[in-house]
């Protein structure tokens, strides 16, 4: 890749043309621009500008005690905010060497499978819509509905969740959830079947995702693509099996995987996960375990409220890690997790004090849009829009 | 009062009368109807209760489930800021919607909605090249879109004006083939005889001479073509809402964006009209004439409310279409014209020439 | 860091191609970690990515950490995946702060162009030959970096003259 200066300028003389794609665009999910240089409609180069969305989020976790940066994680995926807070939370886990109880960790499972639901839902439905179904759109918006209302019942948000504590969760599920999340999720079934014969055999449709994007396992490998771009291309690689974390080993789930590792590839390799997502979640649902939600481990968990007003110890405690904050071992943790669009993984480094010395969240987007010129090269500029949309850029994930 | 009566009885004044009439009374409310009716009809597809905001204050907060849209909207364009972006051609910017427009419009000159009262024709003129002049008159469209696209200074609406022309020019060939077989099957390209060339019929009096059943394979090219004219979804790329954004229109605001979207309503109707016209029997209904004591002025009042219907049948089938499908890619549009419908069109042709030659 | 000492497969591995690079290895909670010299950076990665034991076809992730109050103050942190052996390895090289380079390994994975921009951006290390180090997040007329521990948290920019779009049209084709 050696570089070559070379100019154009905006004239009537070059048959290239330098159009601005965003970083205002109907196309654009996030916030990013792409300067397209364009030969009539095909694409001869592109060069993607990213960070409209930066808000520092490193840097303000450096500045914030560990339990504080819980929060931000929600904000850096918010299609799939709970997925985010597993990751950061479990990473925290691991640097205290500790696991949280199990009833936690299959809660964590279910309300994990239902934002990678919600994530998928929201992703496909907008690349379909941008490529003229908006019908679909409107449809997986309305199971996407569904599915929030479950996760408000859990957490108290739809999107600013903030529900898991190191240790364990903030809070368990209610009364009758898992019977309301049954019927949730045949809802979301129906809603699945009727938007797979709409779409999936449409001539129109797989006219324009069909060998649409292309990207090659070995070029995918190292763009470091994970999570569904990479397992569109033939590779099954799924972090939930590979890491086994939490108690993904006591499910059974298959990893789909596509041929090709073009648009259609990566739209039916979503469309599938939907589906292993709700059978995954029928088993947690099954084995739920009973139990503690939290670990009582006076290092992590704050103490009961009854505690802290009825005794004295308790409230030591209470004021300790409020003050103090938590305060991991000396050591750095990488923790990968499957997040909803591919390997979220969070480097920590402790000095063993209150607030972290390093806050690193590897977003799985970041190298897709890395990609994006090399994926969109020769193709034409229509096939922008299926492409961006099968890539699933996060803008607060992205630029963090 | 007799001197009224001689002017209206002058065939000049009678056809302006007519024109004021079908474009003020007919066209316009139907186009206007259809916007409305587009976004409650999707709504309904999508699961959503669709434009229900607008209200009368002083009427109790009146809404008409969502009617009073029609004329806010309307109002609404008529009040913004009517903006010229920098460097565009000021001229080319302003007269280019109006082109469209004209075009759609001109559609309804040759139309016959009713059958003929004694001399009174519904219908403003019977040109003798009928469809030729729709042919001549479509073509005008191109104009609008192509000077909205240059004159815009915009790369997106280049982009979409380039689109457009040679979208619509294309398509202007399936249309015209796709009809070479109705013209051969009625011998006329002039619309009243095709018409009532579509009220004989075959075994006596069972099976009426429809387009639809002498031409059908006509039917289904003229109508994709006609859609793909009027760059309605699915062949929408000219507009290409996700990636060039909105297309040539794209700079366009207030009332001339008003003229835009208007001027695509009519034409959504005038592809109806012109199918009912060519393909489902005009303003005739089947088997009416056998009923002859019938009243003139009732055969042609019925005569109206049947065409009416189709018209509306085929608006509808439209939009159907146009929520129910993904929309193609511009070099996919092509594609299918130039690669598909062509050769049909061509076959379509020569084996309804050998079917006239064989029967007669 | 950690006083954990149990040696893995990898960091034997290293050991015996790279004797002099190692600079130090832990294992803490599993992360099989290895502080080699920035020097030999380039070299090291090669042998990971095309060696048969090692086979890392992944670069997951590069970051810096910036220790303040050491010396070398930076830290390159790279974190390797290997698909078809399925280990992990992290690797480190500290960066001095008066000589604040580091070669690029660009050439190796693709994905690393982005990364170290990020890092440059961020950090303000400098990664030599690679093709295109200009800022990513930030904006090129942001002066500082803004993850250094010494930049603070508060601080404020100047706000900026608005552009001329077509300065962006100079651009280099590969």
């Amino acid at each position: 890749m050696e570089a070559v200066e070379k100019e154009i300028r905006n004239d009537a003389d070059a048959s290239i043309m330098p159009i601005e794609i965003g970083p205002a665009h109907p196309a654009m999910h996030g916030i990013v621009r792409f300067t397209t240089y364009i030969d009539g409609e095909e694409i001869i180069d592109m060069i993607p500008e990213i960070g409209y969305l930066h808000r520092g989020f490193e840097k303000e976790s450096e500045n914030s005690r560990w339990i504080q940066i819980t929060p931000y994680t929600d904000r850096l995926n918010y299609v799939s905010p709970i997925l985010c807070n597993i990751g950061y939370s479990m990473a925290v886990e691991k640097l205290f060497g500790i696991e949280a109880p199990r009833r936690a960790e299959y809660t964590r499972v279910i309300m994990g499978e239902i934002s990678r639901i919600t994530d998928h839902l929201t992703c496909v439905g907008a690349a379909a819509m941008e490529v003229g179904a908006f019908t679909f759109f409107l449809w997986f918006i309305k199971a996407r509905e569904y599915l929030w209302e479950l996760v408000e019942q859990v957490t108290g948000a739809r999107l600013t969740t903030n529900w898991t504590r190191f240790g364990g969760n903030a809070n368990d599920i209610p009364d009758g959830f898992l019977q309301e999340l049954h019927t949730r999720l045949e809802q979301t079934k129906d809603i699945l079947k009727e938007c797979d014969a709409l779409l999936t055999r449409n001539k129109i449709f797989i006219d324009r995702v069909k060998d649409v994007g292309v990207i090659s396992k070995e070029d995918a490998m190292s763009f470091a693509f994970t999570g569904p771009m990479l397992r569109a291309c033939g590779i099954p690689y799924d972090i939930r099996r590979s890491d086994s974390y939490s108690v993904y080993d006591d499910l059974d789930f298959e990893i789909p995987v596509g041929t090709v590792g073009d648009c259609f590839d990566r739209y039916l390799v979503r469309m599938e996960e939907m589906w292993q997502s709700i059978s995954i979640i029928e088993q947690a649902s099954d084995k739920m375990p009973a139990g503690p939600v939290i670990l009582d481990d006076r290092r992590v968990s704050f103490p009961d409220k009854k505690e802290v007003y009825g005794n004295i110890e308790g409230l030591i405690d209470h004021f300790k890690m409020v003050m103090d904050g938590h305060q991991p071992p000396l050591g750095e943790v990488y923790m990968p997790t499957e997040g909803g669009n591919g390997e979220v993984g969070f480097y920590l480094v402790s000095d063993g004090s209150g607030t972290p010395v390093k806050c690193r969240v590897r977003p799985p987007c970041f190298n897709y849009v890395a990609a994006m010129p090399y994926i969109c090269k020769g193709e034409y500029i229509a096939d922008i829009v299926p492409i961006f949309g099968s890539v699933n850029m996060i803008g607060g994930e992205l630029d963090r | 009062m007799d001197v009224l009566i001689g002017i209206l009885l002058i065939p000049t004044v009678q056809a302006v009368l007519k024109i004021f009439v079908i474009i003020f009374a007919l066209v316009m409310p139907l186009a206007t109807v259809l916007t409305l009716m587009e976004r409650k009809w999707s709504a309904m597809i999508q699961d959503r209760v669709g434009p229900n905001r607008a209200n009368i204050p002083f009427l109790n907060n009146f809404r008409g489930r969502g009617a009073l849209h029609i004329a806010a909207d309307g109002l609404k364009s008529f009040f913004k800021e009517d903006f010229i972006p920098e460097g565009a051609d000021r001229f080319l910017f302003t007269i280019a919607p109006y082109f469209g427009f004209a075009a759609a419009m001109a559609t309804f000159a040759i139309i016959p909605f009713a059958g003929p009262i004694g001399d009174f024709t519904f219908q403003i003129t019977d040109v003798k090249p009928g469809l030729l002049y729709i042919f001549a008159i479509t073509s005008l469209g191109v104009y609008g879109t192509v000077l909205a696209g240059a004159g815009s200074n915009s790369k997106f609406a280049l982009l979409g004006g380039t689109r457009a022309s040679a979208q619509m020019l294309s398509y202007e060939v399936f249309i015209g083939l796709s009809l070479l077989g109705v013209f051969m099957v009625y011998e006329s390209t002039q619309i009243s005889v095709i018409v009532n060339g579509q009220n004989t019929y075959w075994f006596g009096n069972l099976i009426p001479k429809w387009g639809v059943l002498t031409q059908p394979i006509a039917f289904f090219l003229f109508f994709t073509a006609m859609i793909a004219e009027t760059k309605r979804a699915p062949f929408d790329a000219p507009e290409g809402e996700s990636e060039i954004v909105a297309g040539y229109f794209l700079e366009y605001s207030g009332m001339r964006f008003a003229a835009f979207m208007l001027a695509e309503y009519i034409a959504l109707v005038g592809v109806s009209v012109l199918v009912v016209t060519l393909f489902f029997g005009g303003y005739h209904i089947p088997w009416l004439h056998l009923w002859e004591s019938a009243p003139q002025w009732l055969v042609s009042l019925l005569q109206f409310m049947k065409f009416t219907i189709f018209t509306f049948f085929f608006c509808w089938l439209q939009l159907q279409i146009r929520w129910t499908v993904p929309k193609f890619r511009f070099d996919q549009t092509m594609a299918l014209g130039w690669k598909k419908l062509l050769p049909v069109a061509l076959g379509n042709v020569v084996v309804t020439a050998f079917i006239i030659l064989i029967a007669n | 860091m950690s006083t954990e000492q149990s040696i893995g497969q990898l960091t034997q591995l290293l050991q015996q191609q790279f004797p002099k690079a190692i600079e130090g290895f832990h294992d803490h909670r599993g992360d099989e970690t290895i502080l080699v010299d920035r020097k030999e950076i380039l070299a090291i990665c090669q042998f990971l990515k095309d060696d048969e034991r090692c086979k890392m076809e992944m670069m997951i992730d590069l970051t810096a950490v910036d220790y303040i109050n050491e010396t070398p103050r930076f830290e390159v942190v790279y974190h390797f995946k290997s698909l078809s052996l399925d280990h992990r390895l992290r690797l480190k090289a500290r960066v001095p702060e008066d000589d604040c380079h580091i070669d690029s390994i660009h050439a190796l994975w693709m994905a690393v162009d982005w990364y170290e921009r990020e890092c440059y951006d961020m950090y303000g290390i400098t990664f030599t030959h690679h093709p295109n180090l200009k800022r990513l997040l930030m904006y090129d007329e942001f002066e500082g970096y803004p993850l250094r521990k010494d930049y603070p948290v508060d601080k404020q920019q100047p706000r900026l003259e608005l552009r001329e779009v077509h300065e962006r049209y100079d651009y280099e084709r590969s």
